[in-house]
């Protein structure tokens, strides 16, 4: 750099330098999220849409029966949890959520030892992220397992479903498995790190800045899920 | 991922030892340089080529159409070896095959060709020459965003040649036409490698798009400020933009739209009876497609005019030997039109059962892009006025191109207005008003881009003669084909019909479409003139010198054939905006954007002594 004269007074702005003092790998990841975003609008419009082309229930919560004339009550869809057999509206995703935001904070924890370049540390946090990715991931399948198998023998399908209009199980289907696709290829990412971490790639090359790129992919899918969670649990 | 990782460091940074650290990749195997290439010029050709073949086949299309079109009477059984089943037994052209040809013609020319050709190629080649870098910020991206729009291609050709015929929905696919197999042949196995193709497509833009964005933003040469930027580097990164954040939209909807056709969803279906059988399908609501569509659809005539308006930008201020006028207005402009182009889309929808209210909102906003895009073309015309315009076919292409923005954006307030609409909606008023303001006019842009850069590209002049003669035939042809054309839609002829003369309210009007057709295969054919010049230039074209339009811009400070890296010593510093022409006081009439300001005492500005 010895060469470029000298440009103190200018700004970052000037040219030859990175302006936002990010890669341009961090930079095309986070246009990237952007345009995720975009598609994940897309759906989420979609789902707004849908919902509100159809009647809302306007009687009692506790005289709620599922038809098909109006959307159903998230409550009264999401009530089980595993090996109890309780009414327990809501509590199984909410683990579910909880999981993942902490996959989100032990890649912080990853990301910050990256910086420290401490190996170790990098890979413990990266294990208990795919841990916790792999956890919401089997969730999510359990999730799918009960709401297919339905009620009183009536299984959800994308031709009808026992809760309510077709378009409910449609883009439950649709959304979350679009999630649930992001949530497995961060995963299957994560899993390159770890074993590019293990192999000392990061180390020869002086930094962790992969982990931070996927690092970012990751609380991108998080805060993906919290809108999903607050569309199709929480309204 | 060590090697990638050694490029970024030397992009950043190696500026002074780039030579040597270059010579490995002259050793580079064959396949890797000119086939499975991560340097943007190879990929920008790889585009440019593609892009050709893709317009030859979409205008091949146009011409068939417009044989049914303007002598539906006419025995066409001699196409018979190229169409096959698709020419009935009394040698008239399949119905079905009519609409999946106006389909084929609208997703090939829009996509194809003026997104990924012009887009593709044009970005790929420029932005990394005149911000003054070494490639792409990721060359592997950039060759997986040009094989992923290979890729998409292959599919979409395969797509003419299945028994069922392409897709034959329109190129807006709206459902349920495009949702169900059974609506028509071009709605089976056509209409799904569409969408299959479509997704991939947009996978490829997403990844060239990446790359051009982080490229302007972290690879400009050292000097190289936004606001130094030549106006084509601007329009690339603005359009670029648009493109990452529209086409996700359209990604989702192809999506949803796949998931109607292939797993019986209903997100845009609903209560469809078909040969007295009720479907299935229910709750969905086409309109929610038109909404999905569009908010894609809309920028997307920006996507692909844009970049066509960055180029003449260029052009027109090299070839007037005059500094752009408004160089400002002309970023906020494109940055303007940019912003504005996401929240107009509901003018496509005013006759869609949409909520008046609703529309006359779109109809305001539409009509407000008026400002920038008049900006725009007074820009243009104040840099020619008393310019020492030089008139190569570059150039006339440019001042082509902003003679058919002008034309057709008029025609535009017409349709943007919500009441008017209801009377031209769907006529070929629209057909000519988009043709001539989006596709002509970004062919002509593109045209003027490859007459220009081609010394840059292949190291040779085109032939100016030959190319005066195609802008004058195209010029006239177009106008000819287009102009026409808002008579008989205003007259009340819609669109997408395969038959006029059965409607007697049509029949005066019979020689003029005959008259259109004339005039669209004489300017169909006229293109061959710039494929002989374009191929034969290639090999035989005169040697380039150095910098042949006597342009600022840092791309011609490059070798004449620049290799791996773009130049081979240092990356030129960059001390002054890329409009110095004519600068008085100066001994040349340009001075190009690397020479400092201390080199040139005597046509400094106040403010630019300073900077001595």
């Amino acid at each position: 750099m010895a060469t470029i004269p000298v440009v103190s007074k200018k700004s970052i702005w000037y040219g030859g330098a990175e302006p936002f003092k990010a890669s341009y790998g961090k930079l095309m990841m986070w246009f990237f999220l952007l345009s995720d975003a975009l598609t994940f609008s897309g759906l989420l419009v979609t789902y707004a849409f849908s919902r509100f082309s159809h009647p809302k229930y306007n009687g009692d919560i506790e005289n709620f029966t599922f038809s098909p004339e109006y959307w159903p009550i998230p409550e009264r869809v999401f009530t089980h949890i595993p090996f109890f057999h309780v009414d327990a509206p809501l509590v199984f995703v909410g683990i579910m959520t909880f999981i993942l935001i902490m996959s989100s904070v032990t890649m912080v924890l990853a990301v910050e030892a990256g910086h420290r370049m401490d190996k170790q540390g990098v890979m413990k946090w990266m294990f208990w992220t795919i841990l916790g990715g792999i956890a919401f991931l089997s969730c999510q399948a359990w999730e799918w397992t009960i709401f297919i198998t339905g009620i009183d023998g009536k299984m959800a399908t994308l031709y009808s479903n026992p809760y309510g209009p077709t378009l409910f199980a449609n883009l439950f289907f649709t959304i979350t498995g679009f999630h649930g696709t992001h949530v497995l290829s961060g995963v299957i990412i994560n899993i390159i790190v770890f074993y590019n971490t293990g192999i000392g790639i990061y180390e020869k090359i002086g930094h962790y800045e992969m982990v931070e790129k996927v690092g970012l992919y990751w609380h991108f899918v998080d805060l993906v899920w919290v809108f999903v969670f607050t569309f199709f649990y929480l309204v | 991922m060590a090697v990638v990782e050694a490029h970024t460091q030397h992009l950043s940074s190696g500026q002074a030892h780039a030579h040597d650290e270059h010579h490995d990749h002259h050793d580079l195997p064959w396949i890797r340089k000119y086939i499975f290439s991560e340097d943007h010029k190879i990929i920008a050709k790889q585009y440019l080529f593609t892009g050709i073949f893709w317009a030859i086949v979409g205008g091949a299309m146009s011409l068939i159409f417009r044989l049914q079109l303007g002598f539906p009477e006419a025995d066409i059984s001699w196409l018979k070896p190229l169409l096959g089943k698709w020419i009935t037994p009394e040698g008239k052209l399949d119905q079905e095959f009519y609409l999946a040809l106006v389909t084929m013609h609208g997703t090939i020319m829009v996509f194809f060709v003026l997104t990924a050709g012009l887009s593709g190629t044009f970005s790929n080649y420029l932005i990394p020459l005149q911000v003054g870098a070494r490639d792409m910020a990721s060359g592997f991206l950039n060759m997986l965003s040009y094989w992923f729009f290979f890729l998409s291609s292959v599919l979409m050709f395969i797509s003419i040649f299945i028994p069922t015929g392409p897709a034959g929905g329109g190129w807006t696919i709206y459902p349920p036409l495009s949702a169900l197999p059974q609506a028509i042949s071009g709605s089976g196995a056509g209409m799904t490698l569409w969408l299959i193709s479509m997704a991939i497509f947009i996978v490829s833009l997403l990844l060239g798009g990446l790359n051009y964005i982080t490229t302007v933003i972290n690879l400009r040469t050292v000097g190289m400020t936004f606001w130094r930027m030549p106006l084509t580097i601007w329009a690339f990164f603005i359009t670029a933009i648009i493109g990452v954040l529209s086409f996700p939209v359209l990604f989702a909807a192809a999506l949803l739209l796949i998931f109607d056709r292939s797993l019986d969803t209903s997100f845009f279906l609903s209560d469809i009876y078909m040969q007295g059988q009720a479907l299935h399908y229910k709750g969905g609501s086409p309109l929610l497609f038109q909404h999905l569509f569009w908010f894609l659809g809309h920028p997307e005539v920006y996507i692909v005019l844009l970049p066509a308006l960055g180029i003449t930008s260029e052009i027109i201020s090299t070839c007037s030997r005059k500094p752009i006028f408004g160089y400002t207005a002309m970023v906020y402009s494109i940055i303007g039109i940019a912003f504005l182009s996401f929240i107009v889309w509901a003018h496509h929808m005013f006759v869609s059962g949409m909520n008046p209210f609703l529309g006359s909102i779109f109809m305001i906003l539409t009509l407000i892009i008026a400002v920038p895009s008049a900006v725009k073309s007074f820009n243009y015309i104040a840099t020619l006025w008393r310019g020492n315009i030089i008139f190569t076919p570059a150039m006339l292409f440019s001042i082509g191109l902003v003679s058919f923005f002008i034309s057709g954006g008029l025609t535009g307030l017409i349709l943007g207005n919500s009441a008017a609409d209801i009377q031209l909606h769907d006529t070929y008023f629209v057909v000519a008003h988009f043709h001539i303001v989006m596709g002509t006019a970004s062919f002509f842009g593109m045209l003027a881009g490859v007459y220009h850069w081609f010394p840059k590209m292949f190291g040779r002049m085109m032939d100016e003669r030959l190319g005066y003669i195609h802008f004058w035939l195209t010029f006239i042809g177009a106008y000819c084909v287009f102009f026409p054309m808002h008579y008989i839609g205003i007259a009340g002829f819609p669109r997408r019909y395969y038959l006029f003369s059965s409607f007697d309210a049509f029949k005066t009007f019979t020689e003029l479409d005959a008259f259109i057709s004339m005039a669209a295969i004489f300017t169909v054919s006229v293109q061959f003139i710039f494929l002989f010049n374009f191929f034969y230039s290639i090999f035989r074209g005169r040697r380039a010198p150095q910098n042949p339009w006597k342009s600022n811009t840092l791309e011609w400070t490059a070798p004449i054939n620049p290799g791996h890296g773009n130049w081979p010593g240092e990356i030129p510093h960059v001390y002054r905006w890329a409009y110095d022409y004519s600068k008085p006081g100066a001994a040349d009439d340009y001075i190009p954007q690397n020479i400092p300001f201390s080199q040139t005492p005597e046509s400094n500005l106040p403010h630019e002594k300073d900077e001595e």
